[in-house]
């Protein structure tokens, strides 16, 4: 049961209730919508981008309690960040969700601050892609598509 | 709640015995994440019993051969077993005649055959097909792809908040443009068993035909073609005990019989040349290629397997099971179940206030408890509810009231990592 308490921190767990940046947002100029067929975890992305900065960032939509609280957070973690940060992180995320992280660079998970929270889902295969949906998302909207589905 | 349990019929005067009936599924003692297996999810496949696998098994270590066109004797032997088990499925839905059974891959594959060969037919520009609000994507896609290519129109029977078919608004649905009335006869996702009997005569004083989905109703009771009156009615075998990638499609025979072949190949033909193709008579006309022999093998022992425990005992600890996980479930405070019909099979679809059916089902799972969760491949029903997804215990033969209690102090534990 040690897993479980691991996949669901206190962290993440306030974040699934209380999320934040939980809003449309009307003068958005990058936006995309997220669907996760298998489960039904469904979020739209809003941006707002300008000179490469993340000016502000939102979500909504439904899902678990780690898809909720990964949008949650990853919209806290990248508001006026560079959308090559975004990126980067999205990278380094993705590595640390899906447990790849050992024998690259051991502080592959250490840098990722408060998302650190997210490295127990590796030992829930079935649960990464609820995990990366917000990240795959963004990456989508930030190309310019309007439409991801992570099945 | 423990106060039924003492209750409980753990066996009856006709000789069932739930011990006995465990012991048949291998699997069964299964630990997982270190705990003992608490298998729930039987809508989504059951577990096979010993004899199933032995006949897979034995088939393959003793008469493997093609059928239909060997003079040698382990050809024969495969050829016997095929159609006996042909026989099997002929007896246990009690058609007229075996060449009504056709063996298809799964109750998808008959659909689509029907709607391919059937529907191409007799489905015309304008024309209609109904269905209901509660169908698995198998019984909804199939009939949209037709639908689209002939510019024909799909119609769906609404149901009410319990799950149950509003019987009065499909019958005022049927009409001189509808061809087809296709219809599941056991709701994967609420259980609820349609009043299959009604819905068939409705449609034939209009004179539509009917088809039904039965994969979720062959485990749970007994099947009767004939006293259904249904045209064609489809199955899998993987969920009465069997394995995955054989089915059945059971169709009134001169229905059959006029119906163009589905797919073309071997086995299907009466004589090929390059000018033309003669195609077998029935059911050999719908088995193009050689088919999943050892799967018809392990279908017919599942059926016999079945057979020999009693449907009426199996739907007899089911209705037991069913009425024990209702109350329980019904009992923790924040759990609603979807799916409430009056008549309806031993599967318990819910939601928990403010916790999202995936999260249940990793923390179920973690119990060693296996639950579905997710939209059961009827995405309309859960817009119907306005839910994303539903979880979803389903019970089978040898599933025990001990394991419910499993599952309801699974479910609260749910509850307080959430808390």
């Amino acid at each position: 049961m040690s897993e479980l308490q691991d996949l669901y921190q206190e962290v993440i767990l306030e974040h699934s209730k209380h999320p934040r940046n939980f809003r449309g947002m009307e003068n958005a100029n990058l936006q995309a919508e997220g669907y996760n067929p298998l489960c039904g975890d469904h979020y739209t992305i809003f941006l707002e981008v300008e000179d490469g900065i993340i000016r502000d960032i939102s979500f909504q939509g439904a899902g678990c309690a780690i898809s909720k609280a990964s949008a949650s957070m990853m919209s806290q973690i990248l508001k006026n960040g560079t959308t090559a940060e975004a990126e980067e992180l999205f990278e380094k995320f993705h590595q640390a969700v899906t447990g790849k992280e050992s024998g690259k660079e051991p502080d592959a998970v250490g840098s990722l601050g408060k998302l650190e929270a997210f490295a127990g889902v590796a030992a829930f295969p079935t649960r990464i892609k609820c995990a990366t949906l917000a990240w795959h998302t963004l990456h989508a909207a930030l190309k310019g598509d309007q439409v991801v589905s992570t099945e | 709640m423990s106060t039924t349990l003492t209750a409980f019929r753990t066996s009856t005067s006709s000789g069932f015995d739930i011990e006995r009936v465990r012991a048949d599924f291998p699997i069964l003692e299964q630990r997982v994440h270190d705990l003992p297996l608490v298998y729930l999810d039987n809508a989504a496949t059951t577990q096979k019993p010993r004899a199933v696998i032995d006949a897979i098994s034995n088939y393959y270590l003793s008469y493997n051969a093609n059928i239909h066109r060997g003079v040698h004797q382990l050809s024969q032997s495969a050829t016997d077993a095929y159609e006996a088990a042909r026989k099997s499925v002929q007896t246990f839905l009690n058609a007229e005649d075996a060449k009504e059974i056709i063996f298809v891959r799964g109750a998808t594959e008959a659909i689509n055959l029907v709607a391919q060969s059937y529907g191409r037919q007799h489905v015309n520009s304008g024309d209609e097909i109904i269905v209901t609000a509660m169908e698995h994507h198998s019984n909804i896609v199939p009939w949209q792809m037709l639908c689209e290519e002939k510019g024909a129109h799909l119609r769906v029977a609404p149901i009410n908040d319990a799950g149950e078919l509003l019987l009065d608004e499909f019958e005022a649905m049927l009409n001189a443009k509808t061809k087809l009335v296709a219809v599941v006869h056991t709701s994967n996702v609420l259980g609820t068993v349609n009043p299959v009997r009604r819905i068939v005569e409705m449609a034939h004083t209009k004179g539509i035909p009917v088809l039904l989905d039965g994969a979720q109703a062959v485990p749970h009771g007994g099947v009767d073609v004939r006293a259904l009156d249904c045209d064609f009615y489809a199955f899998s075998g993987h969920k009465i005990y069997g394995p995955t990638g054989i089915g059945i499609l059971y169709g009134k025979r001169a229905l059959l019989e006029a119906m163009p072949p589905y797919q073309g190949g071997g086995d299907m033909i009466r004589s090929v040349t390059f000018e033309k193709t003669i195609y077998n008579q029935l059911p050999y006309k719908f088995e193009a290629g050689t088919p999943d022999i050892a799967g018809v093998v392990g279908l017919g022992a599942a059926i016999e397997y079945v057979n020999g425990i009693g449907l009426s005992d199996i739907v007899a600890h089911e209705e037991d099971l069913l009425a024990y996980g209702t109350e329980a479930l019904g009992a923790i405070p924040g759990l609603t179940l979807i799916g409430t019909a009056k008549e309806k099979v031993s599967v318990l679809s819910f939601v928990l206030e403010g916790i999202h059916p995936h999260d249940i089902g990793t923390i179920l799972d973690r119990q060693g408890i296996a639950i579905r969760t997710g939209h059961h491949c009827a995405q309309p029903l859960m817009q119907r509810f306005g839910i994303p997804a539903t979880a979803r215990a389903s019970l089978a033969v040898y599933n025990t009231a001990q394991e419910i209690d499993a599952l309801v102090a699974g479910i609260h534990k749910v509850k307080e990592v959430f808390a």
